[in-house]
């Protein structure tokens, strides 16, 4: 069991970019460490300057987006290395809710499991929602509503966002992955006898602990 | 993961579609343990790879947890992204590795799995220790928490790269729950030029395509391009799938492939390696197969390429210039342009050949393996590199280290001043000791060319080895072709 995420409530920060990379996300030099920080290695390279000070005009350094806990961003977020330490980074800095019109697979996969929720809005919608913050800067206050897929904005604007319903269902239920798939545990297995039987050469010919140190 | 991903996601995962099928399809199939009830596949791990910086935290969740590794003898472990290359390097010689480095060792330890760490012959970069010790086999599924798993689809395997917690599900589950991919297929016409390689191809591709042409996507590359490369070749292609958003790539194997596979430490003997191949041999997509995306793209006139930005899709042909932003039609490819320029410090209008490198790096699971450092060696043998140049060679593995000192390759390199390291990522992501100073350039045969990627500011040009070698010695981005006619 995990911490079941229903709603979530606060500031939205933009990032109007596409192709956001994890390398951009959490920049390696806080990797090198299973104890590492990762909630200030957050876009670390790009809220920090080499001395550590922050960068004004990085808008997670900018009033209540230094606490924001939604994030609006371009196309094909979190591409490039499987890094899981980005979808971390956002989870300890607090943001618990991406929303994008669409996002790179690993990442997305690695969202799910970390309790984030990535939410799929299309063009119009992230248009409309990176004007509502704009017009709201002082108190650019979202509420997420994961069972009603819905986004209410600090007009009482409605908007929608897709995500699949068992995703969906697994975040609301805080459901475990690895005990969910253990459930499965006789299939497994019996996938695994039927290949001994029928590949040996992908088993016991070529895996068998006993025939190589 | 588009909605119009998802509808398709339910077509192509209907247990009921039967007809003709992909080699991907065919491969997948033969590994589904169970359809979920939520449009994703149970699907069954065959080969696990681990590596030091992406399974501290998966153990730690076992242990949590008080689960077990399920099938210890599926998987191996080793070092590569925080060890030092220093020759002679133990797990102390880069003092900020020695956490991760620890912990995989005592990890592996308690938990029964083979461990290639810094002080066995096979240590190497996982993607390419999995095929050359034979662990990775042609038809199997292999995943491993690292993006460019996807590499071992040059030997016609599935290679998934995934997350940490997704490792700790393998280790906990020997299964992972993944939406199906859906088949993309790309044909490589024609036949490459001189000097031209599988990185030169595969980037241009990329270019043509751009960086989310492959998201959801298992990508078949074929063609008699893709027939005519050799098996390492093959490897470097299916190795950048992730830098166009693909989930895996995979080319079909042949003869060449199962002359690779034979007689490997972990490949199959006798009878069992024969009826490994009869099965390989069906390893094939159907002539009427269905793709949800298909593209063609003709080698006949690629040049050598490199790339000016900061997106593997900022790429062009050396004997052209650095692109004016204003030239991109949509305005946030426009703009993306713009920043990267400012971010490489290149003028538009730049001829590409003549920018004066810093750095060159060969290395990396990229074109970190035997022919890679042969065709660098081919150029660099008998010259010198140019003063003011830090030049390296990493091997891909120890075992690519010693068959290349076995040809006399460090001697070629170390007698033109490249550096002769041991084997690891190195350069390529930069989170051991080997670093690109802040402003350097570097030219680089590995895959990601991203801001602050080889170090804070560094900008990053990637190229094939042939090209980087010439680049090293020149001081400078230059056309391979001319080094040689020379
Ligand atoms: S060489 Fe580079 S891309 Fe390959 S596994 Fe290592 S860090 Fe990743």
């Amino acid at each position: 069991m995990r911490t079941p995420l229903t709603t979530v409530t606060g500031a939205m920060a933009v990032l109007p970019e596409t192709n956001v990379n994890t390398d951009a996300i959490i920049p390696s030099a806080w990797l090198r460490s299973a104890k590492a920080d990762l909630a200030r290695g957050l876009f670390g390279a790009r809220r920090f300057d080499d001395a550590g000070r922050e960068r004004p005009d990085f808008v997670l350094n900018q009033g209540p987006f230094r606490s924001a806990k939604i994030l609006l961003t371009g196309e094909n977020f979190g591409c490039g290395s499987s890094r899981e330490a980005a979808v971390w980074a956002l989870a300890r800095f607090g943001i618990r809710c991406v929303l994008a019109p669409s996002f790179a697979d690993i990442f997305y996969e690695n969202a799910f499991r970390n309790g984030v929720l990535a939410g799929v809005v299309d063009e119009a919608t992230r248009a409309a929602l990176a004007a509502a913050v704009d017009r709201h800067r002082d108190a650019p206050v979202f509420t997420v509503d994961l069972p009603g897929t819905a986004i209410v904005g600090p007009d009482g604007d409605r908007h929608t966002f897709m995500v699949p319903p068992h995703r969906a269902g697994m975040l609301i239920r805080g459901d475990d992955e690895i005990d969910l798939t253990l459930r499965h545990l006789d299939a497994i297995e019996r996938h695994l006898a039927k290949a001994k039987l029928e590949r040996d050469w992908l088993h016991d010919a070529s895996t068998d602990t006993r025939q190589y140190p | 993961m588009t909605p119009d991903h998802k509808t398709s996601e339910h077509k192509t995962a209907d247990p009921s579609v039967t007809g003709p099928r992909s080699l991907f399809d065919r491969i997948w199939d033969a590994h589904v343990v169970k359809r979920l009830e939520d449009d994703r596949d149970l699907v069954f791990v065959d080969r696990h790879v681990l590596q030091e910086t992406t399974s501290a935290q998966a153990f730690e969740g076992l242990a949590r947890a008080g689960r077990r590794v399920m099938h210890p003898e599926l998987t191996v472990a080793t070092q590569d992204h925080i060890v030092s290359t220093l020759p002679g390097r133990d797990e102390g010689t880069n003092p900020g590795g020695t956490e991760l480095l620890g912990l995989m060792r005592a990890n592996t330890a308690a938990h029964g799995i083979r461990h290639f760490g810094v002080d066995d012959r096979r240590q190497g970069i996982v993607h390419v220790m999995a095929h050359e010790t034979g662990f990775a086999l042609p038809g199997c599924l292999l995943t491993c928490g690292d993006s460019h798993t996807s590499t071992v689809g040059g030997l016609g395997a599935i290679g998934l790269g995934v997350g940490t917690s997704e490792v700790e599900h393998v280790l906990a589950t020997q299964t992972l729950a993944i939406t199906r991919p859906r088949n993309m297929r790309v044909t490589f016409d024609g036949a490459l030029g001189r000097g031209i390689s599988a990185k030169d191809i595969i980037l241009h591709m990329i270019g043509q395509l751009g960086v989310a042409a492959g998201r959801g996507c298992a990508v078949e590359y074929a063609g008699p391009a893709i027939r005519a490369l050799p098996i390492e070749a093959r490897l470097t292609i299916c190795n950048m799938s992730i830098e166009f958003g693909a989930r895996l790539g995979l080319i079909a194997p042949d003869d060449a492939t199962f002359a690779y596979v034979r007689g490997r430490e972990f490949t199959p003997t006798g009878a069992a390696f024969d009826r490994a191949v009869a099965e390989w041999r069906d390893l094939v997509t159907d002539p009427d197969a269905r793709f949800d995306r298909d593209f063609t793209i003709d080698c006949r006139q690629v040049a050598p390429q490199v790339t000016w930005g900061t997106s593997p899709q900022d790429v062009a042909g050396v004997d052209v210039a650095v692109p004016d932003p204003a030239q991109f039609a949509d305005h946030r490819r426009r703009d993306l342009a713009a920043a990267a320029l400012s971010y490489m410090g290149l003028e538009p209008g730049t001829p590409l050949e003549g920018i004066p490198i810093d750095v060159a790096f060969i290395g990396s699971c990229t074109n970190g393996r035997l022919s890679d450092l042969e065709a660098a060696a081919a150029v660099a043998r008998g010259k010198r590199v140019a003063p003011n140049v830090r030049a390296l060679v990493v091997p891909g593995s120890m075992s690519v280290k010693r068959e290349a000192e076995a040809l006399g390759l460090h001697r070629i390199f170390e007698n033109a001043g490249f550096e002769w390291r041991d084997a690891g990522c190195s350069m390529c992501v930069s989170i051991n000791e080997d670093v690109v100073a802040p402003g350097a350039r570097c030219i680089a045969t590995s895959n990601r060319n991203f801001e602050n990627r080889q170090g804070l500011r560094s900008r990053t040009h990637l190229a094939s080895p042939a090209m980087v070698a010439a680049a090293a010695i020149a001081g400078r981005i230059t056309d391979v072709r001319k080094e040689m006619t020379a």
